[in-house]
């Protein structure tokens, strides 16, 4: 039986990573969804009918799944969390209620007409349609990073004693929800849902681009298949950049915001200046695995280099290290880990972005088998990025529920037992686990498909009727 | 300017209103839009079960496919609302329950996802199993639901209590009663002609259930029974006998929007009626009050200001996706 802190925990760790990659997929795929309804709607092109149509089903699906695991996320905060919900209800509360109230009811009912109303409703409802849902989405995120980004720099607030307990009491609303993380939090969570969504996007297309041009396979719909390809590179061209240029405005405010968590991430223990960056870092051992340490791990540091990180431009800026923290460290080893392979594959993906941009310019896109296949072992990298991310974010900031606030040991349920959570714990790896399988089966299935065929799409001469008479559609037991 | 506005906020209940009451109405006006709309979802998934014509299981599929979603949104602000309103109570009420929540949000999961499931695949294995869970999370849900109601309406101490599966009971009638206007609402043919008994006995059913509930809670809590025989209270359980009858003529005479509305009617009755044996307590387990588990002025302002403005554009919203799906479902509409 496990302690019902380390089981809340897990518990919380294990639905929050699953249930972060459907909403990477319906914030990354939303604009790409109101581009193709704009082109479909103003061109008439089939082809842009297919691609809205077939990524709308991805989409849907997403955000089914996507709803039922985003529930257990805010049931958690009062099953688990309870003294954290009864401390920060008035910082926390709101923003999630507002989520629900301003982004949530926009995106869910707008989907509805999205997914099922192609027919029902005037292209110009249409096209607000597929807007609604993107924005519904992308404010959805708006409220949640205000709830986590001011866990991560709470501001805005002062602590009183109410019935005993500590109270996070709210006393500037601009203050706490526009406080300093949100910005980069946002901006670096939005980029890497539309460059993972690209990444995906250049990966299934790349499948089908590969077999077709390079196996010889004759590939139904394989126009559909270059052009998501080439959407998803001119994607992933803009996004790729952008998400390490800001990564590193991210990991600086980390420095001055929260030193610890730096720290954990450059793991290192004493205060020092001149602190170089392990852009290689091997593990040679297994205690470098577990508990690295940078002044003693084999890689390829440049010198001066994590100083400079940190402070925008100094390589002789100092560092403090853990050792300067009191109390308990974050988890190092997952945090260092997690941070280097981020940075790894964001470099990575922009040296896909150019070499597919090269083949293109080239005229050689389709032919190039390497990175075909590059493209291919990399289409669920973006999603993995984001877990690594969020992992560096959330266990970095180990031990605080909220920083310098509230540790998360305090903020567990009181009343909570091991037993309890750790039946909930083991339940959901079981049901997460078979939630995952499920949804992977329906977008393979959805991609083996393909795009809806020509036959089948809208009427555009108007000769079929738009549904036959009632009756034939009913009365029809033998 | 803004200083003192907000100086202002920060001190005194917006326009002086009576706001720890208003957050009270409208987190159970809330949970009434939720087990209205997402009721006549999983009403419709029960009737799953006694339909095994491929064409009326594809029309029932069909006649909550748009609107699941944007149903089940109301659930996420209900739980919104009171984190954000009554904290204290969320925290309390959640994690005392906290095998049940988790029991909520397993048959939400497997109703959300077995229709998605079932269109998947054309065998009859798969659609016989996705059609199982979909028919178990559709029923098993909304009693959970009941269950959780009840236990807190009534402070009690474990999960499993008689009253508590009575609620859990009267909730399921309840969505049958609803998913039988709605389906007959949505759909033509079979469906809407041999569902007619079954909406007819679903409520009388559930007012006799909803009569047992309330004579057991006035046997066994006699602090209740005051609040039992307040004129609001009698007045509502009159009401829901009317809406009843309404409900039965409305069935048999085929004026399925009339029933449609009468099944909601009666949804907003039984929360009222739960509302009020509550207040002015709002967690009866531990007698914490209304007015002690708000939070402070300021965010409560900041909440009335959004939701006064966010309710009616949710309201808009709804408008737009019901008027877009009006009408019964067409052949060869849905997934």
């Amino acid at each position: 039986m496990l302690d019902p802190v380390i089981a809340s925990r897990l518990q919380f760790a294990v639905t929050t990573i699953v249930h972060i990659i459907f909403p990477v997929m319906s914030m990354g795929l939303a604009p790409f969804l109101i581009y193709f309804t704009w082109k479909e709607i103003r061109t008439g092109k089939p082809i842009y009918e297919q691609l809205r149509r077939f990524w709308t089903r991805i989409f849907a699906i997403s955000f089914v799944v996507g709803t039922v695991t985003g529930i257990v996320l805010e049931f958690e905060f009062g099953t688990n969390f309870g003294v954290f919900s009864t401390a920060a209800g008035e910082l926390f509360g709101g923003p999630l209620a507002f989520e629900g109230m301003m982004a949530f009811m926009l995106e869910a009912t707008f989907l509805g007409v999205f997914v099922f109303g192609r027919e029902r409703v005037s292209d110009a409802l249409f096209f607000v349609s597929s807007v609604a849902v993107g924005v519904g989405t992308w404010l959805s995120a708006v409220w949640i990073l205000i709830a986590n980004s001011w866990m991560q720099t709470p501001r805005g607030y002062e602590l009183v004693t109410e019935n005993g307990d500590q109270v996070v009491r709210l006393v500037d609303p601009m203050a706490a929800y526009f406080n300093p993380r949100f910005f980069w939090m946002y901006v670096h969570m939005q980029n890497s849902a539309l460059e993972s969504v690209a990444l995906f996007m250049a990966g299934v297309g790349a499948y089908y681009v590969f077999r077709h041009h390079v196996w010889g396979y004759q590939v139904e719909n394989v126009g559909f298949w270059e052009t998501t390809l080439k959407i998803a590179l001119v994607a992933l061209i803009i996004t790729a950049p952008l998400q390490v240029i800001h990564g590193d405005f991210y990991a600086r405010h980390v420095f001055e915001t929260q030193p610890q968590k730096f720290a954990a991430m450059e793991a290192v223990w004493e205060t020092e200046s001149y602190v170089p960056e392990y852009i290689v870092a091997f593990p040679t051992s297994v205690q470098d695995l577990l508990d690295p340490r940078a002044k003693e791990i084999f890689g390829i540091g440049i010198p001066g280099g994590a100083s400079w990180l940190a402070s925008g431009g100094d390589p002789q800026a100092t560092i403090r290290g853990l050792e300067e923290f009191e109390g308990p460290q974050p988890p190092v080893a997952i945090v260092f880990w997690a941070f280097r392979m981020m940075v790894g594959l964001g470099f990575w993906f922009i040296v896909l972005a150019f070499w597919g941009g090269y083949r293109w310019w080239r005229g050689e896109l389709f032919q190039d088998d390497l990175l075909h296949k590059a493209l291919m072992a990399s289409s669920l990298l973006g999603i993995v990025a984001v877990h690594l991310g969020w992992i560096t974010t959330e266990v970095g900031r180990q031990p605080w529920i909220i920083q310098d606030v509230m540790k998360t040991s305090e903020g567990v349920s009181t009343g909570l037992t091991g037993a309890e959570a750790t039946a909930t714990l083991v339940g959901f790896v079981v049901v997460y686990t078979g939630l995952l399988v499920l949804y992977a089966y329906v977008v393979v299935r959805i991609i083996r498909a393909g795009p809806p065929a020509g036959s089948d799409l809208a009427v555009i001469d108007g000769e079929q009727p738009q549904a036959p008479p009632a009756e034939v559609s009913v009365d029809d037991d033998d | 300017m803004t200083t003192t506005s907000l100086a202002s906020l920060a001190s005194e209940p917006l326009f002086g209103l009576p706001l720890p009451e208003i957050w009270f109405g409208l987190l159970f006006f809330i949970l009434a839009m939720f087990l209205f709309l997402d009721g006549f979802d999983f009403g419709a998934g029960a009737l799953f079960a006694i339909r095994d014509d491929e064409h009326e299981r594809e029309q029932l599929l069909a006649a909550v496919g748009p609107f699941w979603d944007g149903n089940e949104v109301w659930l996420v602000v209900f739980g919104g609302a009171m984190f954000a309103a009554f904290p204290a109570v969320y925290a309390e009420v959640f994690t005392r329950y906290y095998l049940l929540m988790f029991a909520i949000l397993g048959a939400l999961i497997v109703r959300g996802l077995a229709p998605e499931m079932y269109e998947q695949r054309e065998d009859e294995r798969w659609q016989r199993w996705w059609g199982r869970a979909f028919v178990f999370g559709s029923v098993v849900a909304p009693f959970l639901l009941g269950l959780f109601v009840g236990n807190w309406m009534l402070g009690t101490s474990s999960i499993v209590t008689l009253p508590g599966v009575v609620v859990g009971l009267v909730v399921v009638a309840l969505t049958i009663v609803d998913g039988v206007a709605f389906v007959r609402l949505k759909t033509r043919g079979s469906l809407r002609t041999e569902l007619r008994p079954h909406g007819q006995w679903a409520v009388v059913a559930y007012l006799a259930l909803v009569v047992i509930t309330l004579g057991y809670v006035y046997a066994a809590y006699p602090t209740l029974r005051e609040k039992l025989l307040s004129p609001l209270v009698l007045g509502l359980v009159v009401t829901s006998v009317v809406l009843g009858g309404i409900y039965v003529v409305a069935t048999r005479q085929d004026r399925f929007y009339t029933a449609f509305v009468a099944g909601g009617g009666l949804v907003f009755a039984l929360v009222a009626v739960v509302a009020r044996l509550m207040y002015p307590t709002i967690e009866p387990g531990t007698n914490l009050t209304v007015g002690d588990a708000i939070v402070s002025t300021l965010p409560l302002n900041i909440m009335t200001i959004g939701t006064s403005i966010l309710l009616p554009l949710i309201f808009l919203y709804f408008a737009v996706l019901y008027s877009a799906f009006s009408g019964p479902i067409e052949a060869g509409e849905g997934y």
